[in-house]
């Protein structure tokens, strides 16, 4: 039977306000357990919460790069169960009306064609603290700096069809609230979490089948992996004539299966209600106008633009906004070499295949972007051929002296002198006569040989184009 | 001089009659002889009363003249004092010392009053009788065979015993207004949001609210003052500019409308005490006022939905004591669910969780709807027929409590326990002040009148209840309980 598969993500992202969502604590990540707790943190008696206007503003932001609807009215409602790392006993968060209502991005798939993929909707809620097993035998260790901290969940609609658009819907949210600079999103250290809730069903069928949830995947190729797993898994199910269970399970990457958590029967009935401590946040048109004011260019308009300015291809210009740390280094480059067509060739072919050998992130590029700006620029100037250019390059990684000084002391400086470059030229064409006549006789590829050899004679330092000109004046 | 209120106290320290150490003192050593048999403090604070009273009489010298400097009070175990112990009534927070003080206390401290201990209450204020209490019940001055009210009943016993000046009260239905009129002393609950409840631990955050048990209407103002007012650290404390609530006292009552809820003098209020509120009445009609008949038609939904919202908001609110992190713990936990378990079931008393019980039901899937929803519904009816009646009128007037203080252990099932509140709790749900002051004994036991204001409406309800003591002297009756020495 021909199978299709419906996906739903639920992500989380740590929105980077100074302080915690309803105290004053800060919220670094990486200190001293239990250090950045205050007492309403410790759910002390007595203590109330005071809500971080800084996390509405980012979650509003976000709402507007999406197109959303914001919530002219939010409330917060607590949800409530016992886990020891949850000191008040419940969650708070916004179940009924939540800050950001419906919205949609736009997702580019492997072939190029674009995908919107619907937003259904996201509210703030508190993050709760950790729970420490292994580090103590025969006891829990609860680490509450993280309790507290504001998270915006992101919940998509069902629009999904397969692990690749999945992984380009996170990347496209990843990249927005980074551009956005609300989250470092950065899954490995939870700031980015997702849930993932999958569903198979017959070909053309338009019921959803029943899905599971697969919990708090934290990478982009983990989340690839476990939704193909999974849905090979429910297909087996159902084949050997089972029923797929509503469930939550968990990803194990080094056996790339997934196992069953809990099953609905034992879930929780959270008592979800209005929290009393704290008002219902109402934001008006004045408030949302200011954040829209100040929302930077996202990755789409960017794309469209670097499209339009700098007569980029669709691939290129995608690749240069998929981060906007890449079109920051890709903008500088383009700015101080004036020329972007190049910056872009540049960028997005030696030096991103540098980077991807290398795995690394722009940020952590070994050449800085004035530095291959300058590269550039001598390109442009005639100082060196691209050719000559790709050598310097290499040496830009080991040596970290100016470019100018780099070619100096190379001796890779272009030939531009014409005398010794007719010289070369009468060299090759005293060298190569069959060619030259070839040539002659109107043969025109011949003449890209004849020019690779002046080249090869001068170690590449020759003007290509005076010694293409030179060699049509000669040979006519 | 213990017996005065703590205005003319305040005026006896200011004119040099007596020390604030020498007053204080005289609280300490009558606490200390009656106590005991009251039990209506947990906690005394000897040493560090006579310390802040001592810095009082410093700075009434040095030409401090905050009206409540030096003044002894209590405060009700549910605010937090920094570095004595915040019981709430009960057994899980017993050994709990909080490292911060509750804003109320805060405030006492700045106005330079004297704190004499911290008083007992129902279990994490919840019960009329104070009889829920882990530290055992609270007596009542007038007979000590009959309870004091709660839930702070312990504040009101002090008070009506002299063990204090003055104390701090929470009500969340009642839990002020009813042991004052038990207890026959005044006893004032400002509109919900108008006094910061951070450092008071939650019973049922919508509907707690702090404020003061006295000997008068003009002390009730005088310590408003002090409690009142925007607290950053309590997002539903109210933005409003605080009055000095003492300055309107004296305003004439003339022409004032006072409204007569039938609902309030209906089957049910015991005839004793429908007699001293009529008489009371018409002391108001000597001073120019006018009664008129007003109707709170949803009023008899009240308890009923009181008593679904606020175990619900109990039942999250008490989710912290889990025994993790503070108060107390089971012995020897063989895993998390035994420590849940037990923590919880030995840490909270009976009351405690049957309200928690009650409110978990109510928030159930499924079950939300017809409990919590409609109860939310009431509420909002309950409101309205307030804003309705007081299109009308300036001030309702009727009886605190059906009764007089009944015995201990006279009541028994909860749901007429319940009903204790039945005039007070509406008050509570849709957010308005209220006061309770003394108007007429019966049997020896005093009558508690209770009269409502509009939303923050604290200035006139003050001066409404101030002209009643002005022309009577209800609440100059003292019990005879302590009066040998």
């Amino acid at each position: 039977m021909e199978w299709e598969t419906v996906i739903g993500l639920e992500v989380h992202v740590s929105l980077s306000t100074k302080s915690k969502l309803f105290s004053g604590t800060a919220s670094e990540f990486g200190a001293e357990p239990n250090t950045q707790a205050n007492i309403f943190d410790l759910a002390l008696p007595g203590t109330l919460p005071v809500f971080n206007e800084e996390a509405l503003k980012m979650a509003v932001r976000f709402g507007l790069a999406i197109g959303a609807e914001i919530g002219e009215r939010s409330v917060f409602d607590r949800k409530n169960y016992f886990y020891p790392d949850l000191p008040k006993g419940y969650q708070v968060t916004q179940l009924d009306f939540p800050t950001v209502g419906k919205g949609a991005l736009t997702i580019t798939l492997e072939d190029g064609t674009e995908k919107v993929i619907g937003v259904t909707r996201a509210h703030i809620e508190e993050n709760a603290g950790k729970s420490l097993h292994e580090e103590f035998s025969g006891q829990s260790g609860i680490d509450l700096n993280r309790a507290g901290e504001p998270l915006l969940e992101i919940v998509s609609e069902p629009e999904i069809t397969n692990a690749k658009e999945a992984v380009a819907y996170l990347k496209k949210l990843h990249s927005i609230v980074r551009y956005l600079d609300i989250s470092d999103a950065i899954m490995a250290q939870g700031s980015m979490r997702c849930d993932v809730n999958v569903s198979i069903r017959p070909k053309g069928e338009t019921e959803l089948g029943t899905r599971t949830e697969i919990k708090n995947i934290n990478s982009f190729r983990f989340v690839e992996k476990a939704i193909n797993s999974e849905i090979i898994r429910q297909q087996e199910v159902i084949e050997d004539g089972g029923e797929v269970v509503q469930e939550t399970r968990r990803y194990d990457a080094n056996k790339d299966i997934t196992t069953s958590m809990r099953s609905k029967e034992v879930a929780n009935d959270y008592r979800y209600f209005p929290e009393p401590d704290l008002l219902p946040v109402v934001i008006d048109e004045s408030f949302i106008s200011a954040i829209k004011a100040e929302l930077p260019e996202l990755p789409d308009a960017k794309k469209e633009r670097f499209m339009q300015e700098f007569s980029l291809s669709n691939y290129d210009a995608g690749v240069l906004t998929a981060t906007r740390e890449m079109a920051e280094y890709f903008e500088e480059v383009a700015k101080n070499c004036g020329d972007a067509k190049l910056a872009a060739n540049w960028v997005t072919g030696d030096l991103l295949a540098l980077l991807n050998k290398n795995d690394m992130e722009i940020t952590e590029s070994p050449i800085r972007s004035e530095r291959l700006a300058t590269l550039i620029s001598r390109i442009k100037d005639n100082t060196i051929s691209g050719k000559i250019a790709k050598t310097v390059f290499e040496t830009m990684l080991e040596d970290d002296a100016g470019v100018d000084e780099i070619i100096e002391k190379k001796g890779l400086k272009q030939v531009t002198d014409t005398g010794e470059i007719e010289k070369l030229v009468d060299e090759v064409i005293a060298n190569n006569p069959d060619q030259v006549q070839q040539l002659k006789d109107g043969k025109e590829q011949v003449l890209g040989f004849l020019v690779g050899q002046a080249m090869k004679l001068s170690q590449g330092k020759a003007n290509p184009g005076q010694v293409n000109q030179l060699l049509r004046e000669k040979i006519q | 001089m213990i017996e005065k209120t703590a205005a003319e106290l305040s005026q006896a320290l200011s004119s040099g009659v007596i020390s604030s150490v020498e007053l204080t003192q005289s609280y300490l050593d009558r606490i200390k002889k009656y106590n005991a048999e009251l039990n209506a403090y947990i906690t005394i604070c000897e040493d560090t009363a006579l310390s802040q009273a001592k810095t009082a009489d410093e700075k009434r010298a040095a030409g401090d003249s905050s009206p409540l400097l030096g003044v002894p009070l209590a405060h009700k175990d549910i605010f937090c004092t920094n570095g004595v112990t915040t019981t709430c009534g009960s057994r899980m927070l017993h050994n709990f010392v909080a490292p911060y003080d509750a804003t109320v206390v805060e405030k006492f401290n700045t106005a330079g009053a004297v704190m004499l201990g911290k008083t007992n209450m129902d279990e994490f204020a919840m019960g009329s009788s104070n009889e829920t209490s882990f530290f055992g019940p609270v007596k009542n001055p007038w007979d000590i065979k009959r309870v004091p009210g709660g839930s702070s009943g312990g504040s009101a016993a002090a008070v009506a015993a002299d063990l204090c000046a003055m104390a701090t009260g929470t009500d969340t239905g009642g839990s002020i207004r009813q042991p004052a009129a038990f207890c026959g002393i005044t006893g004032f609950k400002p509109s919900y949001g108008r006094v910061s409840r951070w450092g008071m631990i939650a019973f049922a955050s919508s509907l707690d609210q702090a404020g003061p048990l006295c000997k008068s209407a003009e002390d009730a103002a005088l310590m408003t003052n002090v409690m009142a007012g925007l607290d950053k650290k309590d997002s539903t404390s109210i933005d409003k500019p605080v009055e000095d609530y003492a300055a309107t006292l004296n305003d004439s009552l003339q022409g004032l409308k006072i409204g007569i809820p039938k609902q309030h003098f209906a089957e049910g209020l015991t005839a004793e005490v429908e007699k001293g509120i009529r008489e009371a009445l018409r002391e108001y009609e000597k001073l120019g006022a006018t009664l008129i008949e007003v109707d709170l038609p949803n009023n008899h939904l009240s308890v009923s939905a009181y008593y679904v919202v606020a175990p619900a908001e109990a039942s999250a609110n008490l989710s912290r004591y889990d025994g993790v992190r503070y108060g107390y713990r089971c012995e020897n936990p063989v895993d998390l669910d035994d420590m849940y378990k037990r923590t919880r079931s030995e840490g909270f008393g009976d009351e405690v969780k049957r309200r928690i019980l009650v409110g978990t039901y109510a928030l159930s899937a499924g079950y939300y709807d017809a409990y919590y929803r409609k109860a939310q519904k009431i509420r909002r009816l309950i409101k309205n027929d307030f804003v309705e009646a007081f299109k009308e009128v300036d001030v309702i007037v009727g009886p605190t409590s059906p009764h007089t203080a009944f015995e201990l252990g006279a009541k028994t099932d909860p749901v007429t326990m319940y009903l204790e509140d039945i005039y007070t709790i509406a008050v509570n749900l849709a957010g308005l002040p209220g006061i309770s002051i003394p108007a007429g004994l019966s049997n020896g036991l005093p009558i508690g009148m209770h009269i409502v204001g509009k939303d923050f409406g604290e200035a006139k309800l003050l001066n409404v209840a101030h002209q009643f003591q002005q022309q009577t002297d209800w609440h100059r009756q003292k019990p005879n309980f302590g009066q040998e020495g």
